[in-house]
């Protein structure tokens, strides 16, 4: 019976502290900010992420028609943002940026991926990556093509 | 036991046909493959969808584990299907050898073998995608399952177990994407005695045959991308004690809790192994003085 309480308490507990440090997935004090290396850190981090996404040929054809060096620069400013930096995005909503898009769910898990691979090449550790892609994860709904809608103009 | 070898059949054509497309889950979100055949845990299932497929893909799973205990081995294979990140279909055979058991019962070389097949369907929320709320995916799953025969027919029958029964769960799962652990709640309908093995309900000594609610929980911590480690705790129905005590044996059919710890590692997309340590508490206590049944688990699977 005691090990049933410990088990209980301990996932009851596990909830409540995910639930009570929800706030963690909003920026605090800039830290996530600092530990992506602040705004140099995350330019070299978005000039790797181009490449590759590029190079993948789940993500490649998204990206090649695009105006790469914009894209570079808004991602930047975006993560900066999210992430407590010392800056505002000022692109487009996210919605509309892809409204004329036509993304798949495993696109976004292979951009997922990708940018991954890319936060490894550049020493970012594990956690500070989950919580980088906690902030960017919830986009999907505005940026994957409902399936109803796929194909459409 | 030829009925079970359709659906089998059935799915690993399905899972011929679909590892010929792409698929495309993050790794690990689809769980590994449970005991009962279900993605999850290794003794529960969870919320998730097995195989790689994401929303407008098909992919397959399969796996062997083995378990082995103080008193007993248990060999499981089967194999999934998940449709659409919606639908889930899955088969699992386990060959549980009774050992000194069986020996006891005088009916060396008993093994107990029972077949389930599963059924699985997400009803909401994304585990994985959905960080910025406290919303789970939720999922309703159902596994009929089935004994075969053996020389223990006569004995389940006297306790007042059938030889089939229905399990009926809801799951919850989260990934708190920001805290990279994943939280799993399962809270399961059923009428099974020892997951199964020992037959479904135990009316001897005028005991109810209702369904019980049993919960399970998981929780798992994501060290890296491709390794989790966790622990999980399952309930387990407890009907077949009282049937026994009516029949003489005292507390010698007594069940306890299932728990376990485990590693899991996907070195590739395709493939993820699981090692755990498994307390399955006593099982037939009668024949085994009373032991924990404590063991190693270790799983392989493959899927796409």
């Amino acid at each position: 019976m005691n090990k049933l309480l410990i088990c209980l308490a301990l996932a009851a507990g596990n909830l409540l502290s995910s639930g009570a440090s929800f706030a963690q997935t909003m920026p605090q004090n800039g830290q996530l900010y600092k530990a992506f290396g602040e705004k140099p850190g995350l330019v070299a981090l978005m000039d790797d992420f181009m490449v590759r996404l590029l190079a993948d040929p789940r993500t490649g054809p998204h990206f090649q028609p695009a105006n790469q060096q914009r894209v570079k620069e808004q991602l930047v400013e975006q993560l900066c943002a999210l992430s407590g930096g010392p800056c505002v995005y000022k692109g487009a909503d996210m919605k509309s940026a892809h409204a004329n898009l036509d993304i798949k769910k495993s696109e976004f898990h292979a951009l997922v991926e990708v940018l991954q691979q890319s936060m490894d090449a550049k020493g970012i550790p594990f956690r500070k990556q989950n919580e980088m892609l906690a902030l960017l994860a919830p986009m999907n709904r505005d940026i994957i093509t409902p399936p109803e809608s796929a194909g459409k103009p | 036991m030829t009925p079970p070898l359709l659906p089998l059949l059935t799915i690993l054509l399905l899972i011929t046909t679909a590892a010929q497309a792409e698929t495309g889950k993050l790794l690990l979100t689809g769980g590994v493959s449970s005991i009962e055949g279900s993605a999850g845990g290794g003794l529960t299932p969870w919320a998730v969808i097995g195989s790689n497929a994401t929303a407008g893909e098909t992919g397959g799973s399969a796996y062997l584990t083995h378990v082995g205990t103080r008193d007993y081995g248990l060999n499981i294979y089967g194999a999934a299907v998940g449709i659409n990140d919606r639908y889930e279909l899955s088969i699992a055979r386990q060959d549980f050898n009774t050992r000194d058991t069986g020996v006891a019962l005088g009916l060396p070389g008993l093994h107990l073998k029972q077949t389930i097949v599963g059924a699985k369907v997400r009803v909401l929320g994304d585990a994985v995608l959905d960080s910025d709320t406290l919303v789970p995916q939720v999922a309703v799953g159902v596994q009929y399952k089935s004994l075969g025969s053996t020389g223990l027919d006569g004995t389940l029958t006297a306790l007042g177990a059938k030889r089939s029964g229905v399990d009926v769960y809801v799951s919850a799962t989260k990934l708190f994407l920001g805290q990279s652990l994943l939280v799993n709640g399962t809270l399961r309908a059923t009428k099974a005695n020892q997951n199964g093995l020992l037959g479904y309900g135990a009316t001897l000594g005028g005991n109810e045959n209702r369904y019980s609610l049993q919960p399970e929980f998981s929780v798992a911590w994501l060290l890296s991308k491709n390794v989790a480690v966790g622990a999980e705790y399952r309930f387990m129905r407890n009907k077949l004690e009282s049937a026994g005590r009516a029949a003489g044996l005292g507390n010698g059919l007594r069940s306890e809790d299932w728990k376990d710890i485990f590693i899991a590692w996907a070195p590739t997309k395709n493939l993820s192994l699981t090692l755990a340590y498994v307390d399955l508490g006593v099982i037939v206590p009668a024949t085994t003085g009373s032991r924990k049944q404590t063991g190693y688990y270790l799983s392989a699977q493959v899927a796409f």
